[in-house]
């Protein structure tokens, strides 16, 4: 609360010495826009490492499906171990039974064919392009998530947080950002960090860095104090989760893909606490790995679906810990490449083109998939082997950004997505 | 050298080495070029232990263990005694492999010689993420990456790239090729199990050599896909000298020509990938690439384009010895002239604090979590690119917290009776700052003083 308090002051004095008077900010009708706005929230996952598309989001309905897939093809609806129903064409992974749960309540939309600019298939080409934001690879050396929040930094500040222990590319950049992983808490009591506080006085890059993560620590306690409860809430919440899969006919969870779920739980619950804590980050980015599937990558079961079972309790440890706060979220979860549409020869997939997006949160729109399917017949593949691109990344991000944080367009154009204007935001994503 | 010279042994001793023991400094002062080029030999980097198990032996171990783990399970007794005690001793193989590779950099007095060793076994990266390939990372760096790291690059990408590590790592060894006669034979009973997989190929070109900006296409990555075909590993079942060990199936490999960035390829089974690997080697794209990652890695994240231009150029005047770009580096002006623009990496902080401390780790089991904990588990980079080398990625916040908090444990029992302010000395030189020698001086304990000095942003730099 004192934090609150000082950061207003400051904003506060900020604007009295830029002759702003204290009545016009009380006042003036942005100011209850922006209090609207300052409650929103926006989570981007990275799925790093090729994320297959035509496993998170089935095409069970496309009459190709099936025979591109060969051995690794989900079954159809309905089918033990099949994907869970979205629409005629696409289901969902059987491993996500949270995020099904959340999609019949209409707050989960799949785009199938999506793509950043880059069409190389190198995972950090493609990864760069997807972060940064840029036209093409190394174009920028920042990340967009953090532009976006130098674009609103005059008027608006937002915190921001990346979980992990390294800093990703996507939230890198002018404007400051916490980052947090579990483990080891600092001693309290100890001279140290002020010591060095004064030390890095000139540094430009330790300075900061030791602040904002003696800052999260900070929160981190009241955080995890806080999530204490949360895994009951989360366990009631998969397991009616589970009862609606089984309804709609799919096959209960083995329980292989059930472990480190727990983990992951706690992980979206952490995420969340930072996020409805008075003075809160509203903008985070998470980086999930291991998705470069060549060899093996299962079913049902398997490599892949151990992975998207993480994920889902991932959402799901967030959105049951962020509560009431859910219906101001988006999540936004982007891979920098889907795979390709045929099975490989070691019953894996190689690099491919386009892949799913979902999009998720209280905060959406209910509706269809976004952009086209452009089907999986032999002559719409993209050079004849991959899901062809319809949407180009950059539009779903910017009408989330644009819609949902109230990003100026002219900035979307310009500083968040460099030479980007040809490329409209999208519209109709957010409630 | 334009340096005072208690300047050039600080950089030759801490920016290309892993930061100074006691005593090193002074070693390295009368010739600090000389001190680096002496450690330059051609048969190779020292070896962290003395004839551990070989990938062989742990990739038989690791078949057994499978095996015994599907008899466990049609046993109906998933904690079967034998499984957990063969899992943990593939684990405790790991684990020794990291603490010896952790202790000859701790007390190497060849600190250049061994900083040149990790960055290539990172730039050929075998990770452990894969269950297939956990065991096998140390054995590939002391079989295939250690003994040549000073020799040609031609025999360092053809020993990476027929290590079964490799092999495992990157999903080569159960690649086929659509045509050969093994896929056409499977056809029907193993329908889709036996076909071409490029992930190797790609990332030869990719990473290992020419890079990604070299022009090449799809088609390029697809035809040395085929070419590669048949480079694998002998199976549980094969002659004793084949199992765990590469082998060449002409069965598995793709009939016919290939073309590849140009050039075409004659038949010839083996050698067909191998000769291309050749050209690769020798393509001035790889030459550029490996200057510029070299660069990047032991002078700035932004490095002189000169210097760049200085080691492609060695490279290419010695047809890729890299004994010679080791000693164009140590020539370079430009290695010289800039200071702490490295920030140190989880593993070269340890490291150096052990170095400066004349300690040395001894337990896997507390060194591993606090390496994860800091974003670099040991033998298990992120993907194949290898760890990144930005100081934007590990100056994060969290992460300079856990350094920060790390530092006040060890510093604890670290010091014993000596003077923090004569360890600055020998571990910074004439790179301690006034301001950081007074914090360190009053300091209320030696152990917060040291805590200082590890934590100071000299010490955190190379």
């Amino acid at each position: 609360m004192t934090r609150y308090l000082l950061s207003r002051r400051q904003a506060l004095a900020g604007a009295a010495g830029l002759g702003v008077t204290v009545e016009m900010l009380g006042s003036s009708a942005w100011a209850a826009g922006d209090r609207d706005l300052a409650r929103r929230k926006l989570v981007v996952i990275v799925a790093r490492g090729g994320l297959d598309g035509l496993s998170l989001t089935p095409p069970v309905g496309d009459a190709n499906y099936a025979a591109l897939r060969g051995a690794i093809a989900l079954p159809g609806f309905g089918e033990p171990g099949g994907a869970l129903k979205l629409d005629g064409t696409f289901g969902l992974h059987p491993a996500m039974v949270a995020t099904y749960a959340l999609a019949l309540k209409g707050q989960v939309r799949i785009a199938p064919a999506i793509a950043t600019p880059d069409r190389e298939r190198s995972h950090f080409e493609a990864q760069d392009v997807l972060e940064s934001g840029a036209p093409v690879v190394y174009g920028a050396s920042s990340g967009w998530l953090n532009r976006a929040l130098e674009a609103m930094a005059p008027g608006r500040s937002i915190r921001a947080i990346s979980i992990g222990p390294t800093a990703p590319l996507i939230l890198r950049g002018k404007i400051e950002a916490a980052s947090w992983s579990p483990g080891g808490r600092p001693q309290i009591d100890t001279r140290l960090p002020g010591i060095l506080q004064d030390l890095y006085a000139d540094d430009p890059l330790l300075g900061p860095a030791l602040a904002s993560g003696m800052a999260t620590q900070d929160m981190a306690k009241v955080a995890n104090q806080d999530v204490s409860a949360g895994p009951v809430m989360a366990e009631t919440m998969t397991s009616g989760a589970m009862d609606r899969q089984v309804e709609a006919g799919g096959a209960a969870l083995a329980p292989a893909l059930r472990q480190g779920l727990p983990q992951a739980r706690k992980l979206g619950a952490t995420l969340a606490a930072f996020m409805t804590q008075p003075d809160g980050k509203q903008v985070a980015a998470v980086s999930m790995d291991n998705f470069d599937t060549h060899a093996n990558q299962g079913a049902a079961q398997g490599q892949l679906a151990t992975r998207l079972a993480y994920v889902d309790a991932f959402i799901d440890g967030f959105a049951t810990e962020l509560g009431p706060a859910w219906s101001d979220t988006v999540v936004v979860m982007a891979t920098e490449f889907g795979r390709t549409a045929h099975v490989n020869g070691t019953r894996g997939t190689d690099h491919g083109t386009a892949s799913t997006a979902l999009v998720l949160g209280g905060a959406i729109r209910r509706g269809g998939i976004i952009g086209d399917w452009p089907t999986l017949r032999a002559n719409a593949l993209y050079e004849n082997r991959d899901t062809a691109p319809t949407l180009d990344m950059r539009g779903l991000f910017k009408g989330v950004l644009h819609d949902h944080l109230g990003v100026d367009r002219g900035m979307l154009d310009s500083l968040v997505f460099p030479d980007s204007a040809m490329i409209a935001p999208l519209t109709n994503l957010i409630a | 050298m334009s340096l005072a010279p208690d300047h050039a042994s600080a950089i030759a001793v801490n920016r290309l080495g892993l930061g100074a023991r006691p005593g090193d400094l002074r070693e390295a002062q009368s010739d600090p070029r000389g001190y680096l080029l002496e450690q330059i030999r051609t048969s190779g980097a020292d070896q962290p232990q003395i004839n551990p198990p070989t990938s062989q032996q742990r990739l038989s171990e690791l078949t057994e263990y499978r095996q015994e783990k599907r008899d466990a399970k049609a046993d109906g007794d998933p904690k079967s005694d034998p499984v957990k005690m063969a899992a943990r001793m593939l684990r405790q193989d790991t684990g020794a492999d990291f603490l010896a590779r952790l202790n000859l950099g701790a007390t190497t007095p060849a600190g250049f010689r061994e900083r040149w060793a990790i960055f290539w076994a990172n730039h050929f990266t075998v990770s452990a993420n894969k269950l297939a390939t956990a065991t096998l990372v140390g054995p590939f760096e002391q079989e295939a990456i250690r003994p040549r790291v000073f020799g040609r690059f031609e025999d360092l990408l053809i020993a990476s790239s027929s290590h079964p590590a490799m092999l495992l790592y990157l999903d080569q060894a159960q690649s086929f090729g659509p045509s050969s006669i093994l896929a056409s034979r499977a056809l029907g009973k193993l329908s889709g199990s036996r076909g071409l997989n490029e992930n190797l190929a790609r990332e030869i070109m990719e990473l290992h050599s020419v890079g990604v900006d070299a022009g090449y296409s799809q088609t390029d990555v697809t035809e040395f896909a085929k070419a590669m075909t048949g480079w694998s590993i002998g199976g549980p079942r094969e002659s004793p000298d084949r199992q765990g060990r590469f082998v060449f199936r002409p069965f598995g490999h793709e009939p016919g020509l290939r073309a590849v960035m140009g050039r075409r390829y004659g038949m010839g089974g083996f050698d067909q990938a191998k000769t291309i690997m050749g050209d690769l080697a020798a393509n001035p794209h790889t030459a550029r690439h490996l200057a510029r990652k070299i660069a990047v890695h032991f002078v700035s994240d932004a490095p002189p384009p000169s210097l760049v231009d200085k080691l492609a150029r060695a490279y290419q005047d010695s047809e890729g010895q890299l004994g010679e770009v080791a000693r164009t580096l140590v020539g370079a002006p430009e290695t010289w002239d800039t200071t702490g623009e490295k920030f140190k990496t989880p593993y070269e902080f340890l490291v150096s604090s052990w170095r400066a401390t004349s300690t040395r780790p001894s337990d896997i089991a507390s060194v591993a979590p606090l390496l994860n904990s800091m974003g670099q588990k040991p033998f298990s980079a992120p993907s194949p690119k290898g760890w990144p080398e930005d100081a934007a990625v590990w100056c994060a916040p969290d992460a300079v917290v856990k350094r920060m908090t790390w530092s006040e444990g060890f510093a604890a029992t670290a010091i014993g009776d000596r003077d923090p302010t004569i360890l600055a000395n020998e571990a910074l030189g004439a790179r301690l700052t006034p301001k950081v020698r007074l914090a360190i001086a009053r300091a209320e304990t030696r152990a917060e003083g040291l805590s200082i000095l590890l934590m100071s942003p000299e010490f955190q730099r190379r």
